[in-house]
């Protein structure tokens, strides 16, 4: 059904259609209205069980219990929120529970700033879980069944990312799919070792030496593998929906000689400037990473060899390359391709179409590592 | 119940229940965890688990108890039970409980183990939540009054005058030189139906306390004393008449705090002389005459106002210290 809403709206009405069992939320700036429309839908008894924790510490913790004792479970956070939640997180992972957030992307203190970057998840990419990024709320409402389907057949948790204000706060159409067409993708949650007094196991236990390493092994197997699970997912979900997904999104870039990559709504400004440069028969494409986590590195070195190739980071590793781009140059090492690095955009200066036509410009010459911008959008130095 | 042999003998490894002995299918908590010969803490725990039987989930912080009874591939718990970290065990609960209710479950109890590091310190807020929130958790908080885990360190819920190795003594400080928190007076200020201090050395007043947090809907806590002999410095033999000293000297008290109400479950009408369950520490070996009275005081104005909340007062108007004066432990 289509419908022209806030996007935290149409992010609960996914959601809900997952049929969840348990949510629990800690209200935070970029998504506090998806915590208030999870808890509308509580209140109106679609959601048995909605927590109204004290932290995102404990939205995240009280998960880790309830997905254990075998419900289906859903929070959202986003900035400082997603940054309290890191001790769990890698928690979660390494218990291998198939929760799954909704992330609205802000960057991070200090200073404060409530805008957007991806410096929040670009940070708890090492934890263990799924990441994916979507470039509208289109793909976001898409994404969460999809998010479930992957978790619950991996056991891993999955982060759903999506850019904070430009998508949880933008009014736009969506075609959010009713819960009967969800019901048909998803099947129901049975966590095979659930918490249960008919069959006591013991989770998250402690483990030495000899045996961490392995419980860690197979983590890392299993993210690789999941990469197959969501294929799988995106293509079922295109049979239903008319709208298939992959680990990569390529625009134009089969024949492209310039090609620019990121992830989050950035893409669909990058987009717009690909179509408007091929206008003028100039050889551009576009690249959206969707998946970070697992990284999809043979699909980007099949779709991106030979070609000069710029990552937008909007986040950093301050003190050492861009991250994002430091994982794509990896993936593009030998396969003859010139890879640059635009980082920026942070705190919610934007990443305009100004500012890539600016940067396709820059990918003809030599390979550039710099700054997107470092001037201050003129509407913010009226002060 | 010969608990402390059971918990030194012995090794199992998951799935092989079926043929243990007799003794050590008695407990929930079974023995073969790698806890120290003459811990109080996994007495605390078997005498927990024994009296809520096998209708429960535990959940637990990370702490001594946790490591040593969870070393994969081997688990001392044959209930079903969570570990996750350690400062999280009260709102894991509450996502454990609220779980359970989603899918119809109405029965069994989630239980939080956790040790006064966690519930004091790191887990204080979470547990604050927990308690907010209602959820139907049982919590039960095995104080043995430091970090034992990390080998010795203060917790808020270390006495006045210890040495830990963060409240050490020199030539200018001497041990801990603030009070311990009141921790169930803190919990139950929250309006929670059912708060209890008890002692792992009074096992029926423990036990009777355990069933009467059962059978409430929503939150209570239990406080346990559970002296540590690593931590605290005595011989792993005398344990229990470590924790029995600590209460017939007022340093610990067996009380209920049900709906708001004080009831004091034994009066320490006589007291024994400090320095008799001081000097069985050696955490305590270094104490002033200055700070002995210091915690004279402070135990005599704890029986005072458990008294006078417990309604007590009037009805026992002469209490006294011992008469003797009291010389600094060896």
């Amino acid at each position: 059904m289509i419908k022209t809403v806030e996007g935290a709206r149409v992010l609960a009405e996914a959601a809900v259609a997952c049929r969840l069992d348990v949510v629990a939320c800690y209200p935070i700036t970029p998504t506090t209205h998806l915590t208030e429309e999870l808890n509308q839908f509580y209140a109106d008894g679609r959601i048995p069980e909605y927590l109204t924790v004290e932290a995102e510490f404990s939205a995240i913790s009280a998960l880790i219990g309830a997905s254990a004792a075998g419900a289906r479970t859903f929070t959202t956070t986003g900035g400082q929120g997603l940054l309290y939640m890191h001790e769990p997180l890698f928690s979660a992972a390494g218990m291998r529970l198939p929760i799954v957030m909704l992330v609205g992307n802000r960057a991070v203190s200090s200073p404060l700033n409530i805008w957007n970057d991806e410096q929040d998840t670009i940070s708890q990419r090492d934890t263990g879980w799924i990441q994916i990024y979507c470039r509208n709320n289109q793909e976001a409402v898409d994404s969460i069944p999809q998010a479930f389907y992957v978790a619950e057949k991996i056991l891993l948790p999955v982060m759903v990312c999506v850019d904070g204000h430009y998508l949880t706060h933008a009014v736009e159409q969506v075609d959010v799919p009713d819960e009967k067409l969800v019901q048909g993708f998803l099947p129901p949650y049975k966590y095979p070792l659930k918490l249960d007094p008919q069959n006591p196991v013991s989770l998250g236990v402690y483990a030495n030496p000899t045996h961490y390493q392995t419980f860690r092994e197979d983590v890392v197997a299993d993210m690789e593998a999941a990469k197959e699970i969501l294929v799988e997912a995106g293509k079922k979900w295109g049979k239903l929906t008319g709208r298939e997904y992959g680990l990569i999104n390529a625009y134009k870039v089969k024949d492209a000689d310039r090609v620019l990559l990121s992830v989050g709504s950035v893409m669909d400004n990058v987009v717009m400037v690909v179509d408007e440069l091929r206008e003028k028969g100039e050889k551009v494409g576009a690249l959206h990473l969707r998946v970070l986590r697992p990284f999809p590195r043979e699909e980007i070195a099949k779709a991106l060899e030979g070609k000069k190739v710029g990552v937008i980071d909007r986040d950093l590793s301050i003190g050492a390359q861009a991250p994002i781009y430091l994982e794509i140059a990896e993936a593009l090492n030998g396969k003859g391709a010139q890879v640059s690095s635009f980082y920026g955009g942070l705190g919610g200066r934007g990443v305009k179409r100004v500012h890539i036509r600016e940067l396709f410009e820059k990918l003809r010459k030599g390979p550039v590592k710099q700054w997107i911008t470092t001037e201050p959008p003129k509407a913010a130095m009226k002060g | 119940m010969d608990n402390n042999r059971a918990a030194q003998s012995g090794d199992e490894r998951i799935g092989m229940w079926d043929g243990m002995s007799k003794q050590s299918e008695m407990h929930l908590f079974a023995p073969g965890h790698s806890g120290c010969p003459g811990c109080g803490p996994s007495n605390v725990l078997i005498q927990v688990c024994d009296t809520l039987g096998k209708d429960i989930v535990v959940v637990q912080a990370t702490g001594c108890m946790e490591i040593t009874s969870t070393q994969y591939p081997q688990t001392a718990w044959r209930v079903p039970y969570i570990h996750s970290l350690f400062q999280n065990a009260p709102a894991v609960a509450s996502g454990v409980s609220r779980a359970l209710k989603a899918q119809g479950n109405d029965h069994t109890k989630v239980v939080v183990i956790a040790g006064d590091g966690s519930t004091y310190d790191i887990g204080f807020g979470a547990l604050s939540g927990m308690l907010e929130r209602g959820d139907d958790v049982l919590y039960v908080c095995y104080d043995n009054q430091l970090y034992a885990n990390t080998g010795v360190q203060k917790s808020g819920a270390t006495p006045y005058g210890a040495a830990t190795t963060t409240t050490t003594v020199g030539s200018v400080h001497r041990g801990k030189e603030t009070e311990r928190k009141p921790i169930a007076e803190i919990v139950a200020a929250h309006g929670i139906a059912y708060v209890a201090s008890a002692s792992v050395a009074y096992s029926a007043d423990l036990q009777n306390k355990v069933r009467k947090a059962n059978a409430v809907k929503g939150p209570s806590f239990l406080v346990v004393d559970s002296p540590c002999c690593l931590g605290q410095g005595f011989d792993g033999g005398i344990t229990m008449k470590v924790a029995k000293l600590n209460v017939m000297s007022r340093l610990w008290f067996l009380y209920e705090i049900e709906n708001g109400k004080f009831k004091l479950n034994f009066n320490p009408a006589n007291p024994k002389p400090l320095q008799e369950v001081l000097g069985l520490q050696k955490r305590f070996r270094h104490l002033s005459p200055g700070q002995i009275e210091h915690i004279q005081k402070q135990a005599d104005a704890s029986y005072n106002a458990l008294l006078e909340k417990a309604g007590l007062l009037e009805s026992q108007k002469s209490f006294s210290s011992p008469e003797k004066p009291l010389n600094t432990p060896k």
